[in-house]
């Protein structure tokens, strides 16, 4: 299949004693958006931290379109083409919208081992970010200190890094955290968006918005993919219901 | 593909307007290099005091380019400063005059190898372990110069003759003459500042902030970040290199303590003191440290009580009052200080900074 951008083949992560992820194989495929679900504790966070290398596997492996990336290093990962966004905002505060963006999009130049000519000339650059702003409605707010924006455009300007670097897949982990309705809204509108063009995997709460743009929806359990299909085969499924979504009756 | 996005205009990180500063900076550089035809300037005293203020003040600008502006806190940099006076005193001939360009060229290269093998150690380790482990570095080289015959042990060698800076038979400056040193300095120090400014504001400049404030999310972004320090490392040691060789010409004497952490303390106080990441926060840093070390010495000694108490034989007291007082006080530093009057009294003009 050449549309699969991501693959994993029974990936494995221990934290001592506990297993966080337990032979989790998923693939994301070029066009989709891939939701993974489950309670808390069920190591989403996890996945997304050994696709992205900030963690390595304990076992399995992950492939990067034909090419094994297990083990590497987050940079190099990141330099393949994937984007991530984080659970806990993980921005440059004290720099502006704009320079934050900027500093995504200038890891297209290959290398940053540039001394003399000025950071901002670099046309190609500045186009991207901006359009990386106006692509996470951060339209206006170029040069607002990051610190000093909303929890929501700050959750925006996450995003908005991510696409700056031009990834081929996006990791999204809990792009809604904290987000009032039309804020989330506005983002589950960018992502159905996002995802003509991107790979995307989506950690996600919020089931209203999962359901909404999902074309793949995996559910996690202590660790391990109790289910994996399409969001109404998942939605039916009678081992879901049990273990998630029956009980407090989200989406019953 | 956003016209007006692209075509706002986005303000410096210095907080002064980019004219007014280069305004600024041609006048103090104007300032100093009359300075010694005046009057206040004839005497020599004076001449070779802002001689040292300058060389310690590219030895702080090289510290803030690494802890100031790329978070790496170094507690070693005398290592880099005491390594180039030595190169200086090794390579000058018995009783003869080093050659000035070929010998600052050896003891800037000397000191950026030292600086790319101590950093490919020590860039492994962060926070508190990398403050012990440059610190660490450093005074295993300042003990190889001190128990060692290799150049003089603990008394150093002295530099008896000044080098030479003929080139291609036309002598340009005599750097016997306190007033022609004075003015290379001065130079040295200019071209320094300019061209660490210029990286500042380049695409290395911004890797380099950006490691400072959050270096896992440049790693998550694609920068591989251990070169970049790596490289901060070496141009930030070569820097303190070259202040190491100007004090070596100034006294004529090079000797273990210009390897100490005594010193490396001393340069870290003057970064702290006049505010980090902006480079002439450290050359004002500089100045204002050595300026108030002397005037606390220069104290009387007063009777209290009947007992004499002499307050600038206990200069250090009020030396660290005034460091306490500046790190409460001023969190940036007295540069930030002064740029916020500045805009307090020059820029009210001037849109309103989110």
């Amino acid at each position: 299949m050449s549309d699969i951008v991501l693959r994993t083949d029974t990936l494995t992560r221990c934290f001592g004693g506990l297993t966080a992820v337990r032979d989790v194989s998923l693939a994301c495929r070029f066009g989709e958006i891939h939701a993974v679900i489950g309670p808390n504790g069920a190591g989403k966070s996890t996945l997304v931290n050994l696709l992205s290398g900030d963690l390595p596997p304990s076992a399995g492996r992950i492939f990067f379109g034909e090419r094994d990336i297990t083990g590497l290093a987050s940079h190099q990962v990141a330099r393949m083409g994937v984007g991530r966004s984080y659970q806990k905002t993980n921005i440059f505060l004290p720099l502006s919208t704009f320079e934050n963006c900027r500093l995504a999009a200038q890891t297209r130049l290959g290398h940053s081992m540039r001394f003399f000519r000025h950071a901002l000339s670099f046309a190609e650059i500045n186009a991207a970010a901006d359009e990386a702003m106006v692509a996470a409605g951060l339209v206006g707010r170029a040069d607002v200190i990051a610190a000093t924006l909303s929890h929501g455009e700050q959750r925006q300007l996450e995003i908005a890094m991510a696409l700056a670097t031009r990834p081929r897949l996006l990791l999204l982990d809990e792009p809604l955290a904290g987000m009032g309705g039309d804020e989330s809204a506005r983002i589950v509108e960018l992502l159905g968006g996002l995802a003509r063009d991107h790979a995307i995997l989506l950690i996600e709460h919020d089931m209203d918005a999962v359901f909404a743009v999902a074309d793949v929806l995996t559910v996690m359990v202590n660790g391990a993919v109790l289910e994996s299909g399409s969001p109404e085969s998942i939605r039916s499924s009678h081992a879901v219901q049990e273990a998630y979504l029956g009980s407090d009756g989200v989406h019953g | 593909m956003n016209a007006q996005l692209s075509g706002m205009e986005r303000p410096g990180r210095s907080g002064l307007a980019p004219a007014a500063s280069a305004a600024l900076l041609v006048i103090l550089v104007v300032a100093m290099a009359v300075l010694p035809l005046t009057p206040l300037g004839a005497d020599k005293f004076t001449i070779q005091l802002l001689t040292r203020i300058m060389i310690m003040a590219i030895l702080a600008m090289s510290l803030d380019l690494a802890m100031g502006v790329c978070g790496l806190v170094s507690f070693g940099h005398a290592a880099f400063f005491g390594l180039a006076g030595y190169v200086l005193a090794l390579v000058a001939p018995q009783g003869e005059a080093a050659g000035f360009w070929t010998s600052i060229a050896m003891a800037m290269a000397a000191t950026a190898v030292l600086a790319l093998v101590m950093g490919a150690l020590v860039l492994r380790t962060t926070g508190v372990y990398f403050i012990m482990v440059t610190l660490a570095l450093a005074q295993m080289l300042y003990f190889l110069f001190h128990d060692t015959k290799l150049a003089g042990g603990s008394d150093g060698i002295y530099i008896y003759v000044r080098p030479d800076a003929t080139l291609f038979g036309f002598r340009p400056f005599d750097l016997d003459n306190v007033q022609h040193l004075y003015y290379v300095v001065l130079v040295a120090l200019s071209l320094s500042y300019l061209l660490l400014r210029r990286v500042l504001s380049s695409l290395f400049g911004k890797v380099m902030s950006g490691i400072r404030i959050n270096e896992s999310r440049m790693q998550s972004l694609g920068y591989a970040t251990f070169r970049y320090k790596l490289v901060c490392f070496m141009l930030s040691g070569t820097f303190a290199g070259l202040a190491g060789y100007f004090a070596a010409v100034q006294f004529g004497v090079v000797n273990p303590d210009m390897l100490g952490w005594h010193l490396s303390g001393s340069a870290m106080m003057m970064v702290i003191l006049g505010g980090m990441g902006t480079l002439w926060g450290a050359v004002i840093g500089a100045a204002a440290m050595i300026l108030a070390e002397m005037g606390f010495q220069a104290l009387p000694a007063v009777t209290i009580n009947g007992s004499e108490f002499n307050l600038g034989k206990h200069w250090q007291l009020w030396m660290g009052s005034f460091i306490v007082l500046v790190a409460l006080y001023l969190p940036q530093g007295l540069g930030g200080a002064l740029s916020a009057l500045w805009r307090a009294l020059f820029a009210r003009k001037a849109a309103p900074r989110p």
